[in-house]
Parts: C-alpha cells; structure tokens; sequence
C-alpha cells in the first residue's frame, strides 16, 4: 500500500494527518506501507505510482493531494486496471475507472464547533481566518467558522484573508498579524500547515482554533479546540478489503458521525458555557444530518443564499461547489 | 562569476605556434573545463556521503539507488528523462543571459505565464487543425516569455536594474498574474477544488515521443540546446554577446551594440523558459493552473550553473538532475530519510560547483602555454641533438 504527500510528513498539518494514519496502518499486520513526501502535483506523481507499484509492489495507491487526482491518477488508473486507486478529495463518479475511488471527510462540521468556542472566547467579537485559496473545501470552512460563532452571538463578524498557496510561511505570518492588528482575537485557518498561524497567534495574545491536526503543543494556553482529520477509519476499512480480496469502497464520505472527524481536546481558554453549547452541537451533528447553511441566508454582498424553510446538511452536493461567503464574513473569493 | 573568459583567452593563444601546438593547446583548455565540473560534482558526491555518514546511512547504498532509481532500467532512465525535459529549457533561461553577464533567476516566471498563454491561446484556436494551433500556442507562448525576461534584460540595459533582482522579483508578479487569470477571468467553472483554465482539449494534445515514452518536451529541449550553443559559439552575434560579457566597456568602444544584444538575448532565454510551461500544458496536464509553478525555473538555475552556462554541457547535468530528483523517491523509501536530503545534495553540489568557478586558471597542467611551450622547448631540443 503506497501513500503520497504533496508536502513533508510532520508539517503539524495536512500532511501529518495522513501519515498519522498511515503510520497506526503499520502494525497491522498483512500490511506494508510505503510513503513518499513533498511529491509535487506534476507528471512526478505518475512516476511516483509507477515506481510504487513496480519496484515496492504496492497493489493500493493514496495519493493525498487534491491535485494528484485528474489527470495523474486517472491515467495511472487507466493504465494499471489491477492496481486499486483511491484519492483524498477528488470527486469520483460511476464513469471514472472502476479501479479509482475518492474519500474525504465533512470537516466544516469541525470548523463550525470552532467557531462556536471562538465566539466565547472572543472580546472583541471580530475573528479572523487565514485562508489559502477561494475554492469550495476553503469557503464552505470560513462559513462553517462564522455560522457557528454567530449561533452563540449574530453579532460576530469574521475577516478573512486568502494567501494564495496552500503553503506560503512569510504570507500567513503577515496575515496572521494583519488579523490582529484589525481587532481580531481568535484566528483559525486554512493552509496546509497551521504551525506558523497558530505560533503568531499565540505569541500576539490571540486565541486560536487548530484545523488538520491537533496543534496545542505548539499554543498550550491559547489554543481553544480543533478541526481534526481522522483518516484510520477509512484506511482501515480499505486494507480490510483488500486483505480480504475484495474491492475496497469507491466513494466514501463522512464526518463527525462516522469518525472521520474529530475534535481536539479543549484547551484552558474554553469556558464551562462555551464547552456546555459546543457539547450539545457536537452531540447533535453525531445524530447525522445537521444543517449549517441554514436559510433565510444572504453571502456578503446581499445577494441570497438560500430562502426560509431551505437547508443543506453535510452530505448536500451543493456544498461541493459553493462560491460565496455568508454575510458577516469581512473580504471576497 | 560567470562571464566565459574564452574570448579573452582566443585572444592570447599562441597564434603563431604550429598547428598540431594549437591543437594541444585547445585539447588543454578543454580538459579543464570538463575535468575541473566532474571533479567538482564528485566532491560534491563526497561530501553528501559524508553527510549520510555522519545520519548512519550507508553512502553506497545512496549510489545504488540513484542507479536504480535514475537510470538502472528502461523505467527509471524514463523517469529521469520526463524531470530533465522542462529543466532543459529552464536552464537555458539562465545560461543564455550568463553569457552576457546577467545572472537572470527569475525563468519560473515564464514558465508560469508561458503555460498561461499557451492555454489561453488554446480557446480562440479551438476551430483550426492541431498541426497549425498547437505551433501557434508555443509562439504565444514563446512571445510572452521573451517580453518577461527580455524586460528584465531591458531594465538592467537602459535603467541599471540588476537583473537578478528584477527577475526574481517579476516571478512573484507572474505568480500573482497566473493566480489572478486562473482563479478569475480564464477560470474553468467546472474546477471546483483545482481552479483551471478551460482543457485545451484532447485534439491539442501532444503524445508522447515514439519509443522512449517521454513527451517531445525533451527533444525540443535538446534540439534548443543545440540551438543555443550554436548561435553562442558559432556566430558572430553569440560572439558580440561573449564579448559583451566579458567586457562591456571593451564591447562598447568596438561599437556593438551592447543594449539591444542584451535585450535580445535575454529575450531568447525567456521564451525557451516559456517552452517548458508550454509543453506542461501541451503534453502533460492539458489545462494551466497553479502547478506550473513546480519550481523548475529555480532548479534550472543548478542544471546552468552546474553545465557552467554551456548549452551543450545543459543536456548531460539536466539528465543527471533529473535522476537524482528521480531517485529521491526510492531514498525515501528505501533509506527512510526526509525529501529535504536531497535538497541537500543539490545543495552542497550547487555550493562546490560555485567555489571550483574559482579553480579556473589556478593549475599549470591545463594552460595552453605550457604545452605549447613544452613542445617548443621539446622540439628546440631536438633540433639541438640532431645538430
């Protein structure tokens, strides 16, 4: 079984994530894994797969990167029908090769309980998000931050800032400040590592909100929870199948209820309230099928989202392709 | 650092020695300019052993799997070629101007906008046949990468910008532009997660080169390698252009016309850089989007450097570039090291190459004169015995 990063393994981020996950796959046993990091989302990643599958025998391919899936990993598919493909984020449909698959977890549910102990936590009640680029996965986890301060208090408002890359230090530094310099006093983010955002918040005072992985090691006294990715689950489930010689799923989906997510444990800065109402969502979304964009909605420019009565729970395909940001969110796609 | 000192020293070659001195004489600069690069990337070798040495790793086994992973099998030695294709144009990007004096970082930023235009251009040409739009994708391409560099080359010309801040600098810019023209204007609305332009479509697409599976990106690599070398070395213009280099002063009392030679050739590099994104684009991902910026103009920079701005000298370190990126994979796998470790190599080769440029001149067993001379004194002798 071969998995592949686009960026280094302990990046207290995306990446790590997954090779947490890979890692735990280890010990089991019937299993071997073999990873590359810092793979780019070029033709690199082809040979990559190839020279798994040649030289390590790897018979299930991970390749983790939004970017690896077309039209990398669709040839390799096309190319290698006994080699089984799944790919973290990509869409896959019935007309795509029948060897290839996708998995990703709904975590704007994560970054909704976020926002929810931001907004007690918040003073000022401005928070920030440093994001890096204005597509759906991004804007659907600004809006979920938002959304679930403003369940607490409709007052908040949240600035973002979008970096442009998905890992850019210097650039999310400079956001981070620019946040805080605006009045922010809870950040959370977006990128591939959140290392450099959480420090800078922590050391200009500010609480932060991890996301990707657990980050309070590196803010034990302003970090409030996190938005965790736990990918075992599925890995399992796909060795499971392959040990068993059967095909592993081809699309699979999930959040918190199915363990997919997760949530960090809440640091000293949560208050008893803040714990109470984020408990009772949290319990709720474990149910299934809780709505975050909820009408009567409007994005930020007034224009509406959705009308009264209407709702998207996690699963809603129109979730896969939102543009917009809800009113009360400070900056553009 | 880099001006080729050749001209100079045409110069003051023994013009009046026999032919078969001559002879000697070229045979002994040209072995120091291949020995004195191979020794120094085996040093570079040496010292990165060392290094896996002092992590416990075992520096034969590195040397084992960069034959394996770079060139050992028909896979492997596709592999390296398919990295070494789009260096070969990013290389020339800094060799090009190098000979001119310039040391120009910036070809990141045609590649990026090449790819761009190569995409863009793709729409309007949609109705024509493939053999007539995918030429006229790589001079969009081509024009606006050398408009890119060639305003660099302009701006240190006319203006005394230095080049090697500008064009860095500008790749940023070009960043920014492709992130603003992919995620806005020329965005394909069906892109969620990956913003893209429109598919340039399969009819555009380039297959791969018959037999060795690469796309043409590397032939046309090589084939503008040559290019290059032959206008560097083998016409007047390359030669008003080392002259340039070595000299502005001495260039510009001779009347050439120093401006426009720079402009011109920086140009040239830019859109050879603006090559490699058009065949990212045409033979790799069918669309632009942010992975052009893969980061081959900053290891072109390494493959020029290492080949020492040669054009010709670009096709072999490119292709060893390309094994070692290669190969990095099967170090990671194999030896269980970081990706960084071979960022590292890169490193230190990079770091002896740049202190052997000072080696040049320092040993007798290279100079021209000597053997010349020695044949003098040799031949002066034998007249004496037979005397």
């Amino acid at each position: 079984m071969g998995v592949i990063y686009v960026g280094p393994k302990d990046d207290y981020g995306y990446n790590q994530a997954h090779a947490e996950a890979a890692k735990a796959l280890k010990a089991m046993s019937g299993v071997e894994v073999t990873e590359e990091e810092r793979v780019p989302e070029t033709n690199a990643v082809e040979k990559t797969m190839e020279s798994m599958i040649n030289l390590d025998g790897a018979t299930l391919l991970l390749p983790t990167s939004f970017g690896y899936y077309n039209p990398y990993l669709l040839s390799e598919a096309k190319k290698n029908p006994k080699i089984q493909f799944r790919h973290c984020g990509g869409l896959w449909t019935d007309k795509d090769p029948k060897n290839a698959g996708s998995y990703f977890g709904y975590i704007a549910q994560g970054q909704y309980l976020n926002g929810i102990t931001a907004a007690y936590a918040s003073k000022s009640k401005k928070i920030g998000f440093v994001a890096a680029k204005p597509i759906p996965q991004v804007l659907n986890n600004i809006n979920a931050f938002l959304l679930g301060a403003q369940s607490v208090d409709p007052n908040i408002t949240c600035q973002v800032i979008f970096t442009g890359e998905w890992s850019l230090a210097v650039k999310e530094a400079e956001a981070t400040n620019a946040l805080i310099d605006g009045g922010a006093d809870v950040v959370t983010c977006h990128v591939d590592s959140p290392k450099v955002v959480v420090e800078t918040a922590a050391r200009r005072g500010a609480f932060v909100c991890g996301y990707h992985v657990d980050q309070s090691p590196l803010a034990p006294q302003k970090y409030l929870t996190g938005a965790e990715w736990n990918w075992l689950p599925i890995y399992k489930s796909f060795a499971e199948a392959m040990l068993a010689g059967k095909v592993p799923e081809h699309f699979v989906r999930g959040g918190l209820s199915d363990g997919y997510v997760k949530m960090s444990p809440y640091g000293p800065g949560v208050s008893d309230a803040a714990r109470k109402n984020a408990d009772a969502v949290k319990a709720e979304m474990l149910k299934g099928g809780f709505q975050i964009i909820k009408g009567p909605l409007k994005d930020n420019a007034g224009k509406e989202i959705l009308p009264s009565g209407k709702a998207y729970a996690e699963k809603a395909v129109e979730l896969e392709s939102t543009n917009y940001l809800v009113s009360g969110v400070k900056g553009s796609v | 650092m880099v001006a080729d000192a050749a001209p100079s020293q045409l110069a003051a070659a023994p013009s009046r020695a026999p032919v078969g001195l001559q002879i000697r004489a070229w045979l002994a600069r040209r072995a120091e300019s291949i020995a004195i690069p191979v020794a120094a990337a085996l040093a570079g070798f040496a010292l990165f052993g060392l290094f896996l040495a002092c992590l416990g790793k075992s520096p034969f086994q590195l040397i084992d799997i960069v034959y394996r992973g770079g060139f050992g099998s028909s896979f492997a030695l596709g592999n390296s070629l398919q990295r070494a294709a789009p260096l070969l144009f990013a290389a020339l990007c800094v060799a090009l101007p190098a000979r001119l004096g310039l040391v120009v970082i910036g070809g990141e930023g045609a590649i990026i906008l090449g790819g761009i235009a190569a995409a863009a251009a793709a729409q309007p040409l949609a109705s024509l046949p493939a053999a007539l739009a995918i030429p006229l994708m790589a001079c969009a391409a081509a024009v606006v990468g050398a408009v890119w560099i060639g305003a660099v080359g302009w701006l240190q010309a006319y203006r005394g910008v230095n080049a090697t801040i500008s064009s860095l600098l500008l790749s940023y810019i070009a960043i920014a532009i492709s992130n603003h023209l992919i995620e806005g204007p020329l965005r394909d609305p069906t892109s969620l997660n990956k913003p893209s332009t429109l598919p340039i479509g399969d009819a555009f697409m380039l297959s791969p080169m018959p037999w060795i599976g690469v796309h043409w990106g590397l032939g046309c690599g090589v084939v503008a390698c040559i290019v290059a070398y032959v206008l560097m070395d083998r016409t007047t213009l390359g030669f008003a252009a080392r002259i340039a280099g070595g000299n502005v002063r001495a260039a510009q009392i001779q009347g050439l016309p120093v401006g426009r030679l720079i402009v011109g050739f920086t140009a040239l590099g830019g859109a050879f850089a603006a090559l490699a994104g058009f065949f990212e684009v045409v033979a790799v991902q069918g669309t632009a989007n942010g992975t052009l910026a893969a980061g081959y103009g900053y290891t072109g920079i390494l493959v020029a450097f290492l080949g020492r701005q040669n054009p010709l000298a670009i096709v072999p370190v490119a292709v060893l570039l390309g094994g070692i990126e290669a190969s990095s994979g099967l170090i990671q796998r194999r030896m269980q090291l970081p990706d960084a470790t071979v960022l590292v190599f890169e490193g230190l080769l990079f770091l002896v190459v740049l202190l052997s440029e000072t080696l040049y001149g320092r040993f007798k067993i290279f100079s021209p004169h000597l053997w010349a001379e020695k044949r003098e004194t040799a031949s002066a002798s034998a007249v004496s015995v037979a005397a």
